[in-house]
């Protein structure tokens, strides 16, 4: 094999791999952005994704260092393999960045979402929502005679889940965290 | 050691400890203080334009002929907003420059107050990272670490805005080693991939080196390793309009620029390769014409500072993230190392048939007739300046191609031009900005009517700062490649693609107090550039050109390498399909 015929896509012996993967489908990852937690960092990663025409699923952000000055943000987003990368170094380049993990790619992790839903009704759909509830183990924050907030949390999944159910029964209104997630195992590279 | 002063001297001392003689600015109510200060030293040059476009264009200027960072400093609301173009048009060529803002006072911010604009919310997305101090304890730091970050990695503009507040309070100076920045790219490449790449070239029937303005932005070390990697190699080489000087115009391996206005041989080695290493260049859309058709037959190797540039475009078989002079002395021990073979066989092979691609003679043409074609005077003013000591800008359009294809640049920093962002009206600040660099060099703006009336203002700048730039102005009374492309796309509907009124460039010369110089006979037009050349002071040359040529050749949008005009006899039916969408 000439040296001219390396396979498309492989990486013989890099330590880091920029190849392409050379998919074309639309693929969902999870990105955490460690950040330093200066005014306007948020505005510069948003603006980014808006700039150059990328998606974001869902958002979420706080300060987890007070005293290192760092910030997470958590950011589902949707693209190619190719705009994946190209999303990371992207991100990798904001001067206040100070690193970019693909939880997606880089061995498994958990998500979480936390969701507030409020839903009236009387008779028994209040019935029935409060036993959804329970199965969704959802916890019963706030009560009228004719209303609950729930709280839930789980993966996203599982909140649309939970929200479909709760439509007919009187869903009135929604409030979603967007997704945090960590990777599993005992490893911090974060 | 740490002192005591106000904002604004510390932004005077902070300036002078990072090392810069010159800044281009214009006053304003935001940034009186800093102003103040300057009037009362002597170790920094203010050198006072027209328009804060001027300013930051200047400063582009001083830095790519230089390498070093290029300072600008105006006033806050239209003072930072008519930075905004000169940020945008750094932040694509990646040209170190830092912006000082003047800004209201940090209880005003929010009010709408006079002259307050959102200055860092404007320029987020036009800097590379930008900075509101509100604090004078942390000015001198963030001017230390704007310098930083600048100059780092991949070269940018950055923008500090400063609230007249924070420019009258006192605070500590600190020095510039302070620095606690953890913004550090990557500049060392991988040595795998390099052997992987040196293993490549050993193999390599039909290679090219495809560089830009990464191997300048990376200093002359960076051109001086290529031009031994080329040599050892004898590869043949092409540029994109970034890198132009990067490997000398007069060596045996230079195939001239690439692109959609490249030469027929560059784009066809680009085409027709099996190996292209791919050098500090960013597979602009000027470059690849139309993608999925871009040289197809290639291996693709890439250096360059930027991860994101690396499979933004044109996916790459060996991806090198590093600093390009780093990467090619790596490459050329590994490639000495391994015996610096070559397939000689098949390279004079594909010499043979790029010297027939050359007799094609694709930027041949002939000064016949009483009208001077701009080909022609691009040609002359060339050979008659070749020898000096020259520095050229431009302006944007068929001028800027003209120039670029028939001009030959032997140096890195000797070629100032406004490449991704296209803007009209760079020229004459960046040679401005090139000149207080270089007092006693010849610089040239080498531009068309209707751009260069876009930053006319700073022939003031010139007069007051003696500044003897020479503005080469090739008149067509046309915005010609809008001109062009009207012809080619629209059914040669000139729509708005004349310039009325014109003003007379040789008055318009005397009223500034430059000289100016108007020629309209090719027969005059030797002596005429000479005089430009000869006289101390700056020049307004008013060459009046054919006002119909078009710039060939051309890769129309939409189209493959191989797939160019050579000259108007190909022009045939305009672009249709989806080119016709692209610019």
């Amino acid at each position: 094999m000439s040296a001219l015929n390396i396979k498309k896509g492989a990486s013989s012996h890099s330590a880091y791999d920029l190849r392409s993967t050379f998919g074309d489908t639309i693929e969902k990852h999870t990105l955490a952005v460690i950040v330093e937690n200066e005014p306007g960092v948020l505005a510069r990663v948003i603006g980014l994704f808006a700039g150059r025409g990328y998606n974001i699923e869902s958002l979420t952000v706080a300060e987890i260092d007070h005293t290192g000055h760092r910030s997470r943000i958590t950011i589902v987003t949707t693209g190619t393999p190719q705009v994946i990368v190209q999303i990371k170094a992207q991100l990798g380049r904001i001067v206040p960045v100070h690193e970019v993990h693909d939880l997606t790619v880089e061995g498994p992790s958990v998500e979480r979402e936390l969701a507030l839903f409020k839903v009236g009704g009387q008779g028994d759909a209040r019935v029935e929502a409060l036993r959804l509830a329970d199965i969704f183990r959802a916890n019963v924050v706030d009560s009228t005679l004719e209303s609950f907030v729930f709280e839930i949390t789980g993966t996203p999944e599982k909140i649309d889940a939970f929200a479909e159910l709760m439509r007919p029964l009187g869903l009135q209104e929604v409030a979603r965290t967007g997704v945090a997630a960590l990777a599993r195992g005992g490893d911090s590279h974060v | 050691m740490t002192k005591m002063m106000t904002g604004a001297k510390m932004v005077v001392q902070a300036l002078i400890d990072q090392g810069v003689e010159v800044v281009f600015g214009y006053p304003g109510g935001a940034v009186l203080p800093i102003y103040d200060e300057i009037f009362q030293q002597n170790h920094i040059q203010h050198v006072l334009v027209r328009h804060e476009q001027g300013a930051v264009h200047a400063a582009e200027g001083y830095a790519r002929s230089t390498g070093k960072p290029g300072v600008a400093l105006v006033t806050s609301g239209p003072g930072a907003t008519n930075a905004v173009t000169g940020l945008t048009d750094a932040l694509m060529d990646s040209i170190p420059i830092i912006v000082l803002t003047g800004q209201v006072p940090t209880f005003m911010i929010g009010t709408d107050g006079f002259q307050e604009a959102d200055t860092v919310g404007i320029t987020r997305p036009c800097t590379k990272h930008n900075w509101l101090v509100k604090d004078t304890d942390r000015l001198a730091n963030t001017i230390h670490e704007a310098f930083h970050v600048a100059m780092s990695g991949r070269p940018g503009p950055v923008l500090i805005d400063i609230p007249k507040d924070v420019q009258f309070a006192k605070g500590t100076y600190s020095e510039k080693a302070k620095r606690t920045s953890h913004y550090a790219p990557q500049v060392k490449g991988d040595i795998n991939m390099i052997t992987e790449l040196a293993e490549a070239m050993a193999t390599a029937k039909r290679p090219v080196f495809y560089t830009g303005g990464g191997v300048i932005n990376s200093g002359p070390a960076a051109s001086q390793l290529l031009r031994e990697l080329v040599e050892a190699t004898g590869f043949p080489i092409t540029s994109t309009l970034m890198g132009l000087g990067c490997y000398p115009a007069s060596g045996p391996a230079w195939l001239g620029m690439v692109g959609m206005h490249g030469l027929y041989q560059a784009n066809m080695a680009m085409h027709g390769c099996d190996l292209m290493i791919n050098i500090g260049a960013r597979f602009d859309d000027r470059i690849t014409g139309r993608i999925d058709a871009f040289s197809p037959k290639s291996q693709k190797a890439h250096i360059d500072i930027d991860a994101s540039s690396i499979n933004k475009v044109i996916r790459v078989d060996m991806p090198i993230l590093g600093d390009v002079a780093n990467v090619l002395e790596d490459l050329l021990k590994v490639w000495k190392a391994q015996g610096g073979k070559t397939d000689k066989e098949a390279l004079a092979k594909w010499w043979k048939q790029i010297e027939a691609w050359k007799a094609t003679d694709c930027l041949g043409f002939t000064q016949d007739g009483p009208i001077i074609r701009p080909q022609h005077a691009i040609s002359r003013l060339e050979a008659l300046t070749k020898d000096h000591d020259r520095y050229i800008t431009t302006e944007v359009g068929q001028h800027q191609m003209w120039a670029a294809q028939y001009m030959g640049f032997e140096a890195p920093n000797r070629w100032m031009t406004s490449g991704g962002l296209g803007t009209m009206g760079y020229g004459t600040p960046a040679s401005i900005g090139v000149q207080m660099a270089h007092r006693d060099a010849l610089v040239i703006n080498v531009a068309g009517e209707a751009s260069w009336l876009m930053n006319m203002q700073e022939m003031g700048t010139a007069m007051q700062y003696r500044l003897p730039v020479k503005q080469f102005i090739l008149n067509n009374e046309r915005l010609g490649m809008v001109r062009q492309w009207q012809q080619l796309l629209h059914g040669e509907r000139y729509s708005q693609s004349w310039s009325e009124a014109l003003p007379d460039l040789v008055k318009l010369a005397e009223a500034f107090g430059a000289k100016g110089i108007r020629c309209d006979n090719p027969d005059d037009l030797d002596e005429a550039i000479r005089e430009m050349i000869a006289y101390d002071g700056p020049v307004i040359f008013d060459c009046l050109v054919e006002k119909h040529e078009n710039c060939f050749p051309m890769i129309p949008s939409g189209n493959a390498h191989n797939e160019m005009l050579l000259a108007n006899a190909q022009v045939q039916g305009g672009i249709t399909g989806t080119g016709a969408v692209l610019v």
